[in-house]
């Protein structure tokens, strides 16, 4: 009994510290529409320079909590010169594409904090005056985690006043529904967003700094706290504070409780969690229907038709290059060849949900992972040959496509994405615990090619005609009824409902032949690799799907392989040539958000056509 | 008080407008007519800053505005009410009029919620309501009185009658003839000559971005031929 | 028979009553516009007309069949067009795309994953765009078009399945005087021809005057009067609440 009473207690003091990053996330996505992922980096940087700061200053209660505030201050100050550089150039942009350049930051921040502060962890210094613990109900209890505790409430409570006891409140109320109206109502909405961001980061950086005396600072502090924080939005909904607050005291406790019934599930307890509140409440806990804010929304999409020729062309002489150039090239060059192929038909997969779709899906990894499982389980468990492993491949994929997808596509926008990374996280914590039958993380070994295709060169013919066959597939699909309805519902929902189109019954069954389509090229990775791991279905393949889909462009086929081809040369590049690639890497990111907003593919194809005159 | 000349303007690569002038005298009321697409919003637009104009000079109470930013023009007293209303829908009414209140800098009489309340009744009776819950006439009335709360020299008023039920749209044209009995300059869209005539001083027609016409109201009432080409009533 | 008819129809949105007791009938090829102040309940009313809201009570019946409570897609699907009063269209296609996918919809091909859609339906498609004066468009995309424009190919898509009954919330609401005039008199045109019902809401009286064979007068939820164009102009009860003197607003 005292024990849960502890337990419960210590789930407070999470939820707490949960609940100062994600009120952060919300207020910024609230006002600016941002998601900003980057939001990781700022706790991240709270808790390095506080530790810097703190150990740097006298010791004592001026040195400690001057450092921690001091350490929000600043990381208040990094998050204004972010929205100042950038993000404030893209407000105009998709929501999909701002996330990219938060993205891009996240990895920019990486490499900066990893220069400044080195790779070993951190351990900063306790709290003075609260180093010790009380007595509740006979059981000791540290008192800075009754601090923490304390620190949410206040911190809600004062949040409220602001938004809605102050002009400025108001004025930023004002500015999350239309942030044009706002300004022809003479005020300085530019100021009233880096004010806004300056108070999310600030918050971010608190969070940060406030766990310095928990546990130590390191680089990983920052991808671990933002999927956490936005699964708390999330279910919270979007922009609601009082939803953030709630949601983050359910999944502390969830933490704190999960730990003592179920071990083994809590990798995957929150998502479980997020995925029930979602299928239940679209809109989280609180949210409302997302109304499109004003000022921010792009263009309609082009019209899709023939490739121009001179796309064409350079189409063709690709091929020629893939078909004829390989028997020419040693193992190793074959091997990233034949990955790209397969990255090639990955990305194309998602492209049609993103696309002529029109939803996001930060999930698609799990689509190839199920894939990739699917044909190793079926070699290893019914001894299958690799022709029926490779057409269970997408069989699997494409069922749990369909029974995923049957809730995902019901939700749209961040929603819809925070849902399909749910059922990624699911599969992916399914692959990774049930040991038994999938080796967790050891993965499945030995999933070799059938000996005909065994030589590099057989195989890499072998992929290419089968990823090209699907995403050529995929493209006829695309100028077919089939995808116009996609697009149809995608462009007006209202009006494909009123033409007698199943809005739903067209994504759903979209979904499950993009997941398909991806585990095709899951199955034919796990048999280039003979191997299959957990980390085939991780967020970081997910987000590499997004990345290519967005470098490359989402409005043509063509650009998921542009970009595709693109992300898998540079990476592999600059992991060879600099121990810094991620700096590289993110830069590159954002400075092609900043002056390529259409991605590499849409950026080409605007020029080719200012050229040629046509509209 | 208000003074444009060769105004031009672009979406993308469409000109929309070319050389457009027009002049609002203190305290006239003057009327933009043209057909839809003809110009008239985006010459608001234009001069309130919210589309960039491409060349072009927009004078406002002596002093240059062509090229600044809408929150700027907005202060030095030039007041804008957007076509389609864009009131703030999870405010209530009372702090929609306080993202509109700016200090009183013209020698016309402050506004404050209670003088709105006087001019506009039906908005004193819901001042906690959200804007979301009000019907089609009570939104354009506190789209009009959000704008007035920044105590403007001038409006840009775009399309107010758009929409709306005939009874509302004639307490409309009251309110607008009380305006200008305040002293107040108004620069008005519309496509309902009915309306325009009934309150303003001097109209000016534009067509495919171009200004085609302009006059005083008798003087367009008389060109039969004018109305006929533009305004095909 | 009647094509539309509408009997008790109810609907509060927490605790507002918005629609009160309504009830009319529509019938072929006749032009009935519903009339009233903002608010008063008339896009209401046409959204649970056509399914997209649910009636708390009372029935809707097409034909005879009652079609209460069916999803907009199985009452289009029954024969009602419908035009919104702000467009919808699919802007990443071209007009002739636009009605191609009403027509695919109503022959049941939207399944297809291989035929190329630039193939199919689209001789139909630009019959049904010349007819409304369309055709020189159809290669233009809708996201560039005019609004005049994109109003006639809502009234294309939603003639493309051979309707029974067209529903237009407010379809001139955003046009010129001499376009609302053109689009009314070419949608009256047609509805004869084919012996359509048309029911529409409006607020520019020079069109209901001009092109409403009866109209219904909604209030507060509730209709106040119904009758022919004279008779509900002379309605002082009408004048009241919505006509007004008509000094303005050319309803005299």
């Amino acid at each position: 009994m005292e024990n849960l009473l502890l337990q419960a207690l210590s789930g407070l003091a999470s939820a707490s510290s949960l609940f100062l990053v994600a009120s952060g996330l919300t207020v910024i996505f609230g006002v600016s529409r941002v998601v900003n992922f980057a939001h990781g980096s700022l706790y991240m940087l709270g808790a390095y320079l506080a530790f810097t700061l703190v150990t740097q200053l006298p010791r004592g209660h001026l040195g400690f909590w001057g450092g921690v505030v001091g350490a929000a201050i600043i990381v208040g100050l990094i998050g204004v010169v972010v929205e100042v550089l950038l993000l404030r150039r893209i407000y105009r942009a998709p929501e999909l594409f701002q996330l990219l350049a938060t993205f891009g930051v996240v990895l920019i921040v990486q490499d900066l904090a990893l220069m400044t502060w080195g790779a070993q962890d951190l351990l900063g210094p306790r709290a003075p005056g609260l180093r010790g613990s009380t007595e509740i109900l006979g059981l000791r209890f540290p008192l800075y985690e009754l601090f923490l505790i304390g620190v949410g409430p206040v911190v809600l409570g004062l949040l409220w006043l602001l938004f809605h006891r102050t002009r400025w409140g108001t004025l930023v109320r004002a500015a999350t529904q239309d942030r044009e109206m706002v300004g022809a109502l003479g005020v300085n909405q530019r100021m009233l967003f880096t004010s806004v961001f300056f108070l999310g980061s600030l918050l971010a950086g608190l969070g940060g700094a406030l766990q310095l005396p928990r546990e130590s600072v390191n680089l990983h502090m920052d991808l671990s706290i933002i999927t956490e924080a936005f699964v708390v939005v999330v279910v919270g909904g979007l922009g609601s504070l009082s939803g953030a607050a709630l949601a983050a005291l359910l999944i502390g406790e969830l933490h704190a409780f999960g730990i003592l019934v179920l071990p083994k599930i809590t990798l995957v307890l929150v998502f479980l969690v997020m995925a029930l509140v979602l299928v239940v409440r679209p809109h989280g806990l609180l949210g409302k229907p997302e109304a499109a804010a004003r000022g921010g929304q792009g263009s309609a999409a082009p019209l899709i038709g023939p490739a121009p020729p001179a796309l064409r062309r350079l189409g063709l002489a690709a091929l020629a290059v893939a078909v004829l150039l390989p028997p020419f090239l040693g193992d190793y060059a074959l091997s990233v060849l034949t990955e790209m192929a397969i990255l090639v038909l990955f990305a194309a997969s998602l492209h049609l949900i993103m696309g002529p779709g029109g939803m996001a899906s930060f999930g698609h990894a799990a689509y190839f992972g199920l894939g990739a499982y699917g044909a190793a389980l079926a070699g290893q468990w019914l001894g299958a040959p690799m022709l029926a492993g490779l057409a269970l491949a997408p069989l699997a994929a494409g069922i749990f496509g369909l029974v995923f997808g049957f809730f995902c596509v019901r939700l749209s926008g961040v929603y819809a994405a925070m849902l399909t990374l749910a059922f990624a996280q699911i599969a992916w914590s399914v692959a990774f615990q049930w040991v038994e039958l999938t080796g967790g993380d050891n993965g499945i070994l030995g999933v070799w090619p059938d000996r005909w295709a065994a030589p590099k060169l057989v195989y890499y013919y072998l992929a290419l005609v089968l990823c090209l066959g699907a995403t050529l597939l995929l493209r006829r699909v695309i100028h077919a009824p089939f995808g116009y309805a996609l697009r149809a519902q995608r462009d007006s929902t209202l009006r494909a409902e009123a033409i007698g189109i199943d809005a739903f019954r067209i994504r759903w069954l979209g979904f499950g032949l993009a997941a398909a389509a991806a585990g095709i090229a899951g199955g034919l990775f796990a048999y280039a690799k003979g191997s299959v791991f957990p980390t085939y279905m991780d967020i970081p393949r997910s987000v590499d799907a997004l990345l290519m889909v967005l470098l490359g462009g989402v409005h043509t086929l063509s650009g998921p392989i542009v970009g595709a081809l693109a992300l898998t040369g540079l990476q592999e590049q600059l992991v060879r040539i600099t121990d810094y690639w991620r700096l590289v890497l993110g830069s590159i990111i954002v400075l092609l958000v900043l002056f390529f907003p259409q991605g590499l593919a849409g950026a080409a194809r605007a020029r080719w056509e200012a050229r040629h005159g046509d509209a | 008080m208000l003074s444009v000349s060769g105004l031009s303007a672009y979406y993308g690569r469409a000109q929309i407008l070319d050389d457009v002038a027009l002049e609002v005298g203190a305290g006239e009321v003057v009327v933009l007519l043209g057909r839809n697409g003809a110009g008239k919003s985006t010459t608001m637009k234009a001069i309130m800053g919210l589309v960039p104009p491409a060349a072009g000079s927009v004078r406002f109470d002596g002093a240059e505005i062509a090229g600044r930013e809408p929150f700027e023009i907005a202060r030095r007293g030039l007041g804008y009410v957007p076509e389609e209303r864009r009131i703030f829908t999870e405010l209530s009414v009372l702090e929609n009029l306080e993202v509109g209140r700016r200090p009183a800098t013209a020698a016309l009489r402050p506004w404050t919620p209670e003088r709105l309340f006087a001019l506009f009744p039906s908005l004193g009776s819901m001042q906690d309501r959200p804007g979301g819950r009000m019907s089609g006439g009570e939104q354009q009335m506190l789209t009009i009185a959000r704008t007035l709360m920044g105590n403007p020299k001038l409006i840009l008023l775009d399309e107010p009658s758009e929409g709306l039920a005939p009874v509302i749209i004639e307490r409309m044209a009251e309110a607008i003839r009380a305006l200008k009995a305040e002293g107040l300059s108004i620069l008005l869209s519309e496509q309902n000559l009915h309306f325009a005539q009934a309150v303003s001083d001097r109209a000016t027609i534009i067509e495919k971005g171009r200004i085609r016409w302009s006059g005083t109201i008798p003087e367009l009432l008389a060109a039969d031929e004018v109305r006929e080409q533009y305004l095909s009533v | 028979m009647a094509t539309l008819e509408v009997a008790g129809l109810e609907k509060s949105f927490g605790g507002v009553r918005a629609v009160q007791g309504v009830s009319f009938a529509v019938h072929p090829g006749e032009m009935l516009a519903l009339i009233g102040p903002n608010g008063a309940g008339k896009s209401t009313c046409f959204n649970m007309l056509n399914g997209q809201l649910r009636p708390d009570a009372g029935t809707v019946r097409l034909l005879g069949r009652e079609i209460t409570g069916l999803a907009p897609r199985q009452v289009w699907r029954l024969g009602v067009g419908r035009t919104f009063q702000i467009t919808a269209t699919f802007g990443s296609m071209t007009v002739l795309e636009n009605v191609q996918m009403a027509l695919l919809s109503h022959h049941r091909r939207l399944g297809g994953l291989w035929r190329p859609v630039a193939r199919l339906d689209a001789a139909p498609a630009r019959a049904l765009l010349g007819r409304l004066g369309m055709a020189d468009q159809a290669e233009r995309p809708c996201g560039i078009l005019a609004y005049g424009d994109l109003k006639r190919v809502e009234l294309a898509i939603a003639l493309a399945n051979e309707p029974k009954l067209l529903l237009m919330d407010e379809p001139t609401a955003g046009m010129a005087p001499q376009e609302r005039v053109a689009l009314m008199a070419l949608t009256a045109e047609i509805a004869r021809e084919s012996g359509i019902a048309v029911l529409f809401t409006e607020h520019d009286m020079d069109v209901v005057f001009s092109h409403a064979d009866r109209i219904l007068v909604l209030d507060r939820g509730r209709l106040i009067a119904e009758g022919a164009p004279a008779a509900v102009r002379a309605d002082p009860n009408v004048r009241e609440v919505y006509l007004g003197s008509g000094a303005v607003t050319g309803a005299h």
